[in-house]
């Protein structure tokens, strides 16, 4: 078994959910904070890929980056450089793939802040930024790390959109998923299996282990374990 | 001095309201719905007026004609929310300080006193799901203060408590007040509470002031109204 696509799958896996979590608090704290004029509309699209087949979404992201495609001539004409086919492609497709688990989590937890509390703090002195750290953040905590989770193991197992924008090169953009269907394909079932082992073990002791942190972290209050 | 004068429209009613708070304690008295949270939130500047000034010592903290509106964190207006907002995730001392913006001398002595006078010291270190119903008001109180507000304004501060710890923080509300000598705008619906802490009424039925309060006038006969602004 070559070791290569699980340190592929974790390090696109870990590189996507920085990006996932930015973009799913900031998109999540903004919807909450602001209304504007085509709101509904921006949530919609937020959710898409969730309810669209990955295949879907990395065509779109195909034709988005691709050497024709406006990114794809933006990066090539002022950076001298492409994504597609690159491990960057493959980060890029977890990272859409997994957005919409962060922002519904980050959204619903955003929700469950008591907005008095938020208030009492304004009046107490504190501007918009010291409101989100020192309240809204801290409260909405543990529904945050269970996006984060859930993110994280949507990225892990990202094959649709990934074989369509990364492709499937073994020892450069080859992830866990990819590994075990071209495994299979090959009939070569033990392999696939011994992937199939891998991703399954890691997902659940990650889920396992912040089940445990989270219990001991939170012992003192009301907060129970993430899943 | 506080001078109050706005218009809000409601979904039901309009608040159409003007009043002025010396340095004693105004109670805003009325039916549940009558727009006495919504009066409070407008001087914290935590909701806009339609319409209106709300002035305190000549510092306008807002205006719809000069389009003047100060955001809450710098009016300096104390708030004790109805059911006291502690932040749930820091302890008794971590409340108190939240609001505090030099950590001096000065605030230091301030919060010893705080402590004293409301009888919190055994408490500092405790979590606010371990705090009695009448503890978490003496914390709120101590916090609202502790950020040194020019203004301070209670929502309902006792309807969470039993009568003789009500009784209790009546008297050190009063005796608070005596001290800091700021304008207190206390809303509540209790009668007897309103009688035992207000220095000036004002009744409110459906967003306007009314001269005696449909509900028990009897009970208020012998009271001062408060001049109109």
């Amino acid at each position: 078994m070559e070791w290569q696509p699980v340190l592929l799958s974790l390090k696109v896996a870990l590189s996507s959910l920085i990006f996932v979590f930015i973009f799913g608090v900031a998109a999540a704290y903004s919807m909450r904070s602001f209304e504007f004029p085509g709101k509904s509309a921006l949530e919609a699209l937020f959710a898409l890929p969730l309810v669209l087949p990955p295949v879907v979404t990395g065509f779109v992201l195909l034709v988005l980056i691709g050497k024709q495609g406006p990114i794809g001539q933006f990066l090539s004409e002022s950076l001298h450089t492409q994504i597609i086919f690159t491990p960057y492609a493959a980060v890029l497709a977890a990272t859409v793939v997994a957005f919409p688990l962060m922002y519904h989590s980050a959204k619903a937890a955003f929700e469950g802040v008591d907005s008095n509390l938020e208030d009492a703090a304004r009046t107490l002195g504190s501007g918009s930024w010291r409101v989100f750290w020192t309240i809204t953040m801290p409260l909405s905590w543990s529904g945050l790390v269970a996006g984060l989770v859930l993110s994280f193991a949507r990225a892990l197992g990202e094959f649709g959109a990934t074989i369509m924008v990364a492709g499937n090169i073994p020892g450069k953009t080859q992830t866990i998923p990819l590994a075990i269907y071209f495994a299979a394909e090959a009939n070569d079932l033990t392999l696939a299996g011994a992937y199939v082992l891998m991703i399954s073990g890691i997902t659940f002791f990650l889920i396992f282990g912040l089940n445990i942190w989270s219990k001991k972290r939170c012992g003192k209050s009301s907060v129970k374990g993430v899943f | 001095m506080l001078q109050v004068m706005m218009k809000k429209q409601l979904a039901d009613f309009t608040i159409d309201i003007q009043f002025t708070v010396e340095n004693n304690i105004l109670v805003l008295l009325g039916p549940s719905g009558a727009g006495k949270t919504t009066i409070l939130r407008a001087i914290a500047g935590l909701l806009r007026p339609d319409t209106g000034t709300i002035i305190h010592n000549e510092r306008v903290l807002f205006s719809s004609t000069a389009r003047t509106f100060v955001p809450p964190q710098f009016r300096h207006v104390g708030y004790m929310f109805q059911e006291f907002a502690l932040f749930p995730h820091m302890n008794v001392r971590k409340n108190i300080w939240y609001g505090v913006k030099q950590n001096d001398n000065k605030a230091k002595e301030l919060y010893e006193r705080l402590l004293g006078l409301l009888h919190i010291e055994h408490l500092t270190t405790r979590f606010i799901n371990r705090l009695s119903g009448g503890e978490k008001q003496r914390v709120a109180l101590a916090r609202a203060l502790m950020a040194e507000p020019a203004i301070l304004l209670l929502d309902e501060p006792l309807s969470a408590l039993d009568s003789d710890t009500r009784l209790e923080l009546q008297a050190e509300l009063k005796k608070i007040q005596g001290i800091w000598k700021i304008p207190f705008v206390l809303v509540t619906h209790d009668i007897a509470e309103a009688k035992a802490l207000g220095d000036q009424f004002l009744f409110l039925e459906k967003g306007r002031q009314v001269a005696r309060p449909a509900f028990r006038p009897s009970e208020f006969c012998q009271c001062q109204s408060i001049e109109l602004a």
